[in-house]
């Protein structure tokens, strides 16, 4: 087992963690304008836990052999990565100003030759779960220990590829891969469950062969011991997280939007929604 | 014979693609076979019975299939992948695309039943492979003429650091190229037989029916020479328009392909380009229509792949 990483500012609780990586979400959504700033906010406590307790990496050294891969399969996510990778220290802070503009290490969607963290290039939605498994399969070839977190959206569930991967993953019996279900029940055309019903989900990952957790992913300590009892799982084949998460999570006004897939933020309500946030800021 | 491309009687051997990648990846560890249940049909087998620790069977899934490769491929190893064309360039075009090409990895995607190869119909028939792939950044495609080509593509195409797309010939595969003085050189055309009246600019398996043309024409006392192309990407555009450039000679492509994105309309744009005008073009391919179903000599007599379908082509127009 590689050794953890040292993590700046170690006394920091998961709690400020999330409302930083909000906070950096909305910062870079002000300078574009937009972004897809309902699935960062709702996703930030399982991205706080993620970067913060579970994984192991090196901020100095992205691609530092022993790392854990995170893979963003959603790539239209990657303003919710960018925000992690940066309060995780490997990306810049200042790089924020960047953000969807030209020649930026930061694109709206997540591709993984831009930017450092960036494992896998996610946009075409169903990929990345194959991916994951050929790397969970490469490491074990290489008898190397680390995990492989690949977070998917509900909505990319509808891609029959997602459930090839699954078959997959537990036909080869891949202890080294997890994989987070972010259920926010939003797609383009609105509410993922009349796009295509994906419930009853646990049952269904269950049947796949995976050992299936259902959390509310806006708890941190409940993301916390879902991401311990993943890992301390002893038999042999891969763990799914279900993470039940609220769009827009800290900030109300947001919230009560009633499309929240791509949130319509007029130019003066990203400084009050950095106010809201703040307001609500962990002490 | 309804079903093969080897003529009766013509010199053939077993699974050169299998043989070579087993013989290549006794030296290097890092090759990996994958498959989407296509193993025995892509003498993928051969590999897997011989390394079967690195074998790895994805199941029906094509999608998953190209996927895992891209995975395993970023964490340093290099995997050949096997299907059939028809589902690489159709089903798993996406995935291909943006896992594998996009991220430039060192994938490479070796598919059965190219082109006109088999007379089960469209669903198995990948006429339009070579204009998807020819399409795709960062992709090196491929099509062996023949056992030999094959043979001595597999550790090329594996020292190439990149995605490669190849065609694959399977089972008993013909050796013709062996009595030419000619080696597979990843990237570059061969003349492998020259010629004062007409010049074939071929890749695939019609290289071995324009070498038979040849011989046919020069009973009739027409010279015709070969260029054998087997890289379609990045194309030898230096030899192709020193060879086929020069004045005076029928210039005849032929593919195992559609005429729409494939090898002729390739040559035909480095001529144009160059304002190098041959006395004549025409090009030998699958016409732009779902192909029928039935026996494979009768399909390529139909469709004008056969050497009598060449050499009468040839004929009409000189």
């Amino acid at each position: 087992m590689t050794a953890p990483a040292p993590s700046p500012r170690t006394n920091v609780s998961l709690a400020e963690r999330a409302y930083r990586i909000r906070r950096n979400a909305l910062v870079m959504g002000e300078v574009q304008g937009q972004g897809y700033i309902g699935q960062a906010l709702g996703v930030a406590d399982v991205l706080a836990v993620s970067y913060f307790h579970a994984m192991t990496y090196r901020p100095e050294d992205p691609y530092w052999e022993g790392r854990d891969r995170f893979c963003l399969s959603i790539g239209h996510y990657a303003i919710a990565l960018y925000a992690a990778l940066v309060e995780a220290g490997i990306i810049p802070e200042d790089e924020m100003m960047t953000y969807g503009g030209d020649d930026s290490r930061l694109p709206m969607s997540g591709m993984a030759a831009y930017t450092p963290g960036m494992e896998i290039t996610g946009g075409s939605l169903g990929q990345g779960l194959g991916i994951s498994v050929g790397m969970a399969l490469g490491l074990k070839r290489k008898q190397a220990k680390n995990w492989v977190i690949n977070l998917l959206s509900d909505g990319e569930l509808d891609e029959g590829s997602t459930w090839e991967a699954a078959m997959s993953a537990a036909h080869w019996k891949l202890d080294n891969l997890i994989a987070l279900v972010d259920v926010n029940n939003q797609q383009a055309d609105g509410p993922s469950t009349k796009m295509l019903g994906f419930e009853p989900l646990a049952p269904k990952w269950e049947a796949f062969g995976w050992f299936t957790q259902r959390v509310n992913g806006n708890d941190i300590d409940a993301v916390r011991a879902a991401f311990d009892a993943a890992k301390a799982h002893p038999v042999a084949q891969p763990r799914v997280i279900i993470f039940d998460t609220k769009m827009c999570k800290g900030v109300p006004f947001l919230e009560e939007r009633e499309i929240t897939h791509f949130v319509r933020v007029d130019a003066s309500e990203w400084s009050r929604a950095i106010d809201i946030l703040d307001a609500g800021r962990p002490s | 014979m309804i079903a093969s491309i080897a003529a009766e009687g013509q010199a053939t051997r077993p699974a050169p693609f299998g043989h070579a990648l087993v013989a290549l990846a006794k030296e290097r560890p890092e090759i990996v076979g994958m498959t989407a249940d296509l193993s025995k049909y892509t003498d993928l087998h051969v590999f897997a019975n011989a390394f079967p620790d690195r074998f790895y069977q994805m199941g029906m899934a094509e999608q998953l299939l190209m996927s895992a490769a891209a995975g395993i491929a970023r964490e340093g190893f290099t995997p050949f992948v096997t299907t059939y064309a028809v589902f690489a360039s159709r089903r798993a075009y996406d995935f291909i695309c943006m896992a594998i090409a996009e991220e430039a990895l060192d994938v490479k995607i070796v598919c059965a039943l190219p082109g006109l190869t088999t007379g089960y119909g469209p669903s198995h028939q990948a006429t339009e492979d070579l204009a998807i792939f020819r399409a795709l950044p960062n992709m090196t495609v491929i099509d062996p003429c023949d056992a030999l080509d094959i043979e001595q593509a597999v550790p090329q195409i594996a020292d190439h650091k990149g995605p490669v797309y190849m065609r694959l010939l399977r089972g008993n595969v013909p050796a013709v190229l062996d009595r030419y003085d000619y080696k597979f050189e990843l990237g570059k055309a061969k003349l492998v037989r020259d010629g004062a009246d007409v010049l074939f600019v071929s890749t695939g398996l019609m290289t071995m029916r324009t070498l038979e043309a040849a011989e046919e024409l020069a009973k009739d006392n027409i010279s015709a020479g070969v260029l054998h192309v087997p890289t379609l990407k990045p194309l030898d555009v230096e030899t192709i328009l020193r060879e086929a450039g020069k004045p005076g000679r029928l210039v005849v492509t032929a593919e195992n392909h559609t005429i729409v994105g494939g090898l002729g309309e390739a040559v035909a744009g480095i001529l144009m380009r160059a304002r190098a005008m041959p006395s004549g073009f025409h090009q030998i391919a699958l016409p732009d229509a779902f192909l029928d179903a039935g026996a494979l000599p009768t399909l390529h007599d139909r469709y004008g792949l056969s050497t009598r379908a060449v050499v009468e082509a040839v004929k009409a127009r000189l």
